[in-house]
């Protein structure tokens, strides 16, 4: 990522845009509900990740975060979102969201280091919800594309309040 | 408002009504402000959460603001946290560790016991300033069962040993199942509902809606394959097949057998990975031989719903979690759950109770999210003028199920009492 050739800059350009398109893409699939679509933009094994709003540092593996899904759950989560016994999620709110501060951090071999601004609101049952925070991607390139290898979205609100939830994909 | 009219019964007819009035109306907020909340034993937390001197953890129980730390002395305190000159809050953070809280406006100087230990110009007060008197206040009762913390704001309430009365045998045949001991599990789920409080009690007992409302998690459970088959009951020993029951003082709970779910201490499921198979088989083998078939199967194999009234619930399902919630006003609440996890537990047992318990409960779990749509669609509900009643007869006419109602009526009736002014409810039990 590094030299200020005219070449590597605007290798490094158009790798910004790709990366920036990725997720505007993604964006809309879930805007969109095109849930199954979007599962495919997963490497196998991927995770996505929601910590606890006091821990937003905290491992899964040792701290009580909201989601840790690895692509069973994740492929599981999306089942059931899309059933009509998923309370919270029936009918479908709507969703839309703002995605800023495209980043790309860190290139190590295939893997790009991205993060990013969310603001997404909920709007349901008369209520409109933001949900604000940071996406932390590692994004990698499989047979010409990008594919998510990880991802993380950690929320800067204090507690999910007063929306109590995550029954959307964040 | 009609108080004495808010519960109507009929133990002939097997019929028990609460009007839907107490969900919504502020008077009765009100009343629970000062008959409940200013009254009873409140949860505060877990001493895992404070192991060294100097450890402190900042909280809010019925609207107060506080904060409870355990001093150089080793002694656990909680304390107003407000300074005694001007009001300013004097822990400013979450949790962390101090052996002293300076006031950010005067700074004035409190140690991790609560002394005033310095002063700005103290020779500026008069004679009848006394250092050793302006101390940090506490919440005038503060007591523990076995490393569970409670306040209370009524100096005159019961010993908190004969509060949570027949509750204790259910936390002990809930911590005893750790031989080493249990902590809390760092990452605090913490959200909003926009449900009267009551609301969350009443379904932290329920389990009569478990499998209609949460139908999506048990296919992704049973997605994931089979688990060791249920255990039967060693003897037909009363409840061996659940049943919901009364502790006394609106404390309830439901015990019913686990099936198809993973139970981390000693029910072994896929969702747990063919890793743990061992240490869980292995736990069992230690419980049974330590506390006999029956106990045993208790713990291991049957799963417990617990109110410690008003708002704690200790729920022992797909992990250990400790929930406690405090009205926001009539129609909200503020809610913050933890999970406990036995000490000495592997790394990797640990990680896949994690993973158990976010697939169930919690804000992004499969099933909690739509506890929280149905009490925000019930409340909603409570808005409709024509119907005036909630119905919690369940069960009144029979030996109880672990399907039935009698915790839940047998918190209506100490709710009732208190909003009638009274200590007790008559009865405890049907």
């Amino acid at each position: 990522m590094r030299g200020n050739s005219l070449d590597e800059k605007i290798t490094r350009l158009l790798l910004e845009r790709e990366v920036e398109d990725f997720i505007a893409r993604e964006a809309a699939l879930l805007d969109e509900w095109r849930l199954d679509e979007w599962l495919e933009l997963f490497t196998d094994d991927a995770r996505y990740v929601v910590p606890s709003t006091d821990k937003p540092n905290g491992d899964p593996k040792e701290t009580l975060g909201i989601i840790n899904d690895d692509m069973a759950r994740l492929r599981g989560r999306v089942e059931r979102l899309k059933s009509r016994h998923a309370h919270r999620e029936f009918p479908w709110s709507r969703t839309r969201r703002f995605i800023t501060n495209v980043r790309i951090k860190d290139v190590v071999a295939e893997d790009l280091f991205v993060t990013a601004s969310f603001l997404v609101y909920r709007i349901r049952s008369g209520q409109v919800d933001p949900l604000m925070g940071a996406y932390e991607y590692i994004l990698r390139r499989v047979e010409e594309t990008l594919k998510i290898g990880s991802r993380k979205a950690v929320l800067d609100l204090e507690a999910l309040r007063p929306h109590g939830t995550l029954s959307i994909i964040l | 408002m009609n108080l004495p009219e808010l519960i109507r019964e009929d133990r002939s007819a097997g019929v028990f009504r609460v009007h839907r009035s107490v969900f919504g109306s502020t008077e009765i907020a009100a009343l629970e402000q000062k008959n409940i909340f200013q009254r009873c034993w409140l949860y505060i937390g877990h001493d895992s959460e404070i192991p060294n001197a100097g450890d402190f953890r900042r909280r809010t129980v019925a609207g107060q603001p506080l904060f409870w730390v355990r001093g150089g002395d080793a002694r656990v305190r909680v304390f107003y946290n407000s300074c005694t000159h001007w009001g300013a809050n004097v822990c400013r953070l979450d949790e962390g560790n101090a052996e002293l809280f300076q006031c950010f406006y005067h700074a004035w100087t409190f140690n991790n016991q609560g002394d005033l230990v310095s002063v700005p110009d103290e020779a500026g007060y008069g004679s009848g300033f006394r250092k050793q008197a302006m101390g940090l206040v506490s919440p005038p009762r503060v007591d523990n069962y076995r490393g569970l913390y409670f306040v209370s704001f009524n100096r005159e309430v019961e010993d908190l040993a004969s509060y949570l009365a027949e509750a204790k045998d259910y936390i002990d045949l809930i911590l005893d199942q750790s031989e080493e001991g249990w902590r809390v599990v760092p990452g605090t789920q913490k959200y909003g509902v926009r449900a009267n409080w009551k609301m969350f009690s009443l379904n932290s007992l329920d389990n009569y809606h478990v499998r209609p409302l949460h139908s999506t998690f048990f296919k992704y459970t049973e997605s994931l394959g089979t688990g060791d088959p249920p255990v039967p009951p060693p003897t037909e020993f009363p409840g061996a097949q659940g049943r919901a029951l009364s502790l006394r003082n609106g404390h309830g709970v439901d015990v019913f057998q686990s099936l198809t779910r993973a139970r981390p201490i000693a029910h072994w499921h896929p969702i747990l990975g063919a890793d743990a198979k061992e240490e869980i088989s292995s736990r069992r083998a230690r419980l049974v031989k330590k506390f006999g078939e029956e106990r045993a199967y208790l713990m291991c194999n049957t799963n417990r719903l617990m109110l410690i009234y008003p708002n704690f619930a200790l729920h022992d399902i797909a992990g250990v979690s400790l929930r406690y919630f405090e009205p926001a006003g009539a129609d909200a609440m503020d809610v913050t759950v933890q999970t406990l996890a036995p000490r000495g537990e592997s790394a990797e047992l640990l990680n896949r109770r994690l993973e158990n318990f976010l697939s169930f409960l919690g804000p992004g779990g499969f099933a909690h999210p739509d506890d929280i749509e149905a009490m925000e669609s019930a409340q909603v509900g409570f808005r409709a003028n024509g119907p005036e009643w909630i119905d919690a007869s369940r069960g009144m006419q029979r030996d109880g199920t672990a399907l039935d109602e009698i915790h839940v009526r047998a918190f209506w009736r100490q709710w009732h009492a208190h909003i009638m002014g009274a200590a007790k409810a008559e009865r405890d039990h049907d």
